[in-house]
């Protein structure tokens, strides 16, 4: 039986200290395909690579994996499907008191025998593909925030993963180094075959590299489609979101009582 | 106003409670640990690298407080002995001194402040920094590969850091007292031989120093693992891991002593 | 750092520690003294062991020839029995005595052994016979204040007789 969805999550609920943080969301991702989630800041995004990756277990509802259920799965077998995915976090999460060279050959050191000739080549190799062959003998210290990205990026894709898991990859970069990132993510997905998984806000890198797009707001699927179709959704999420307007679906108020009564409040007390 | 009353005592009995709690976390977290050492021994180059951090790099601290102990017990034992007549039990009071007090419990005080803040930091940053959650993401179980080992080398360093204060201490009395004041070389050593005692004195410092081992090198541990992942939560989380450590060492001091002084 | 270079330092500290404890236990402690070797056991009857411990040294002439192995309390002769373990190298003559003393004021109390005169010797299970008690310091005080107080009626028993001598 051929899996033609990578990632399947079947209404999916997950609560944070009896807060919900997901309600019934059910989103998929196709073998080989580029989807990226999007949503505003504490939407529930990177939850859900959490829960993709079993950090974290949901409260019902069901996260597939390669047809594998990732709840079900012991320690061992979480690992060994773990030795499948790649996540790059939000701010590369480095080993700082290894090296460059040494964080990249870190899982080949760990997970393979191969000798280490054979992992230097591949290293370097890993390194290459990110632009970075000759910062192999840097430490995390000396690198730029770009630079960091790029060398975790390279430390992901070391076992060559069948998913990649994007948490935030854009934020914080100059130009330069955004449009570097948004090409890698798309080339490497094609080059090694894998499918990858963007949570991001921003918009235009997204849209320039996805296949398909979920919008999450307020621990729901709001909107979805290609990035054609969400160009010119009707959705007053997606126009909010895309337009960046101050209010609409989303409040710009945090839920409070109405400005007069909290006026005629104060004037009572003092 | 009769919560007023009662809000210090609400919070004593939450902070009682936390306590009790952390205490039942750091519980697991210990076995947890145990439980997870077998990379530690299959890999013991791992361990060697935090031995050389945690125990080699104490050395200098540990040799020159060491030193400094001895000769003020050599001055200290000197000034009170003589009062007795009795100046020649000064090499039995500062061997015994050290022995089974004073170097296992400042040892393990400096351990905790040195090693132990160093641990907690590392681990709390590595935590902060997402270091341990990409290490779990890459299937490599972080309390296998990080903190097993420096768990061992501290079990493993600390006793040798003890002996090593204790015997430097006895030079740095015998420095003072035979050296300096003019007691006699011979009576020195010859009524050290004679009260001292190695199953009682000696191996009951080396038993000290390892149990302090064990809780000061869990505590760093701990305090890192669960420190918050902020820069004042790890900054906390040092300053917790000196005293709590502190704490513990002087009062198990007590309770080893009183068990193994009971016998006689 | 290489990874042998670790492996130097750690080795060079962990022999250090090791050197320090072996040093501790030969220089500080009596680990080179402690064997009595090989002995035989002897025992003796005292009324009051004072502060006597298990292992305490058994001297004669100042020199340690064996060890207390065992302090007991023998309730068919009201009496404390004391169980040594003397180096196989010396003998001592039946009659020896035992004597519970003191090294300095305020020292241990070991068993001191004076020779006696007999040809035959203590063998492996015998039990020496005269011996002598631990001073106990509130019987000494005891003995001394008894002692005044016999000399103080003498000294009246004495003036009154002057008198009476002197009266006639």
């Amino acid at each position: 039986m051929s899996i033609d969805k990578l990632v399947e999550i079947t209404d999916l609920n997950f609560s944070y200290n009896s807060r919900p943080v997901l309600r019934g969301v059910n989103l998929s991702v196709s073998k080989g395909s580029i989807v990226a989630i999007m949503g505003g800041s504490g939407c529930g995004k990177t939850t859900l690579l959490r829960l993709i990756g079993g950090m974290i277990r949901a409260s019902s509802g069901v996260v597939r994996v390669d047809g594998e259920e990732i709840r079900g799965l012991r320690r061992e077998q979480l690992y060994e499907m773990r030795r499948r995915m790649g996540m790059l976090f939000q701010f590369g999460a480095l080993f700082t008191d290894l090296s460059v060279f040494e964080n990249v050959a870190f899982p080949m050191r760990e997970h393979t025998d191969l000798p280490e000739a054979m992992i230097a080549d591949l290293v370097l190799m890993k390194l290459n593909a990110v632009g970075l062959r000759g910062a192999a003998r840097l430490m995390p210290s000396e690198l730029s925030g770009g630079m960091s990205r790029r060398v975790a990026l390279a430390r992901a894709i070391a076992l060559d993963p069948m998913l990649m898991m994007y948490d935030e990859p854009f934020t914080g970069l100059d130009p330069i180094s955004l449009g570097i990132i948004g090409k890698l993510i798309r080339d490497l997905n094609d080059a090694l075959g894998t499918t990858s998984i963007l949570v991001t806000h921003d918009i235009h890198e997204s849209l320039r590299i996805v296949d398909y797009v979920y919008f999450i707001s307020d621990g729901q699927v709001v909107a979805e489609g290609t990035p054609d179709e969400v160009r010119h959704s009707t959705s007053p999420f997606v126009e909010q979101f895309i337009n960046g307007r101050p209010d609409g679906p989303v409040p710009f108020h945090y839920p409070a009582p109405s400005f007069e009564e909290d006026l005629r409040l104060e004037a009572v007390k003092s | 106003m009769m919560s007023k009353l009662f809000s210090p005592v609400r919070k004593l009995g939450h902070a009682i409670i936390d306590a009790v709690l952390r205490l039942g976390f750091a519980a697991r977290f210990f076995v947890a640990v145990i439980m997870a050492s077998g990379t530690s021994f299959r890999r013991f180059s791992l361990v060697i690298r935090e031995i050389y951090i945690e125990g080699f790099m104490s050395l200098i601290i540990i040799s020159v407080s060491g030193l400094f102990v001895g000769m003020v017990l050599g001055l200290q034992g000197y000034n009170t002995l003589q009062r007795f007549g009795s100046e020649s039990a000064l090499g039995v009071l500062v061997a015994l001194s050290l022995l089974r007090e004073l170097g296992p419990v400042v040892a393990a005080l400096l351990f905790a402040s040195r090693a132990g803040t160093a641990m907690t930091a590392e681990i709390g940053l590595m935590k902060s920094t997402e270091q341990l959650v990409a290490m779990d993401m890459m299937a490599v179980n972080p309390l296998s590969r990080v903190i097993a080992p420096k768990f061992w080398a501290g079990v493993i360093s600390m006793p040798l850091l003890a002996a090593i204060f204790s015997a430097v201490g006895i030079f740095g009395g015998y420095l003072i007292g035979v050296r300096f004041i003019g007691v006699d070389a011979g009576t020195f050593w010859s009524q050290m031989q004679a009260q001292v005692d190695v199953r009682t004195d000696v191996l009951y410092g080396v038993y000290k120093s390892f149990v302090f081992g064990i809780v000061v090198t869990v505590i760093a541990l701990f305090e890192g693992f669960d420190a918050p992942p902020t820069a004042e939560g790890v900054s906390r989380a040092t300053t917790r891991t000196v005293v709590i450590s502190s704490l513990a060492i002087l009062v198990l001091d007590f309770v080893l002593t009183a068990f193994m002084l009971g016998g006689n | 750092m290489e990874r042998s270079t670790y492996d130097l330092w750690v080795g060079i500290f962990v022999a250090a520690g090791l050197a320090a404890l072996l040093v501790l236990a030969f220089k500080a402690g009596n680990l080179g003294a402690s064997d009595i070797g090989p002995g035989y056991t002897i025992k003796a009857n005292f009324d009051d062991v004072g502060g006597l411990k298990v292992r305490a040294p058994v001297k004669a002439s100042g020199v340690v020839v064996g060890r207390v192995t065992e302090i007991r309390f023998d309730p068919v002769r009201y009496q404390a029995l004391v169980t040594m373990k003397i180096n196989d190298a010396y003998r001592f003559p039946r009659d020896t005595t035992a004597s519970i003393l003191t090294s300095g004021l305020l020292g241990d109390q070991y068993i001191g052994l004076d020779a006696g005169g007999d040809s035959v010797m203590l063998k492996d299970g015998d039990t020496i016979r005269l011996t002598q008690s631990a001073v106990v310091l509130e019987k000494l005080i005891g003995q001394f204040l008894f002692n005044k107080a016999g000399e103080g009626s003498k000294t009246s028993a004495g003036l009154s007789s002057t008198a009476k001598a002197g009266g006639s």
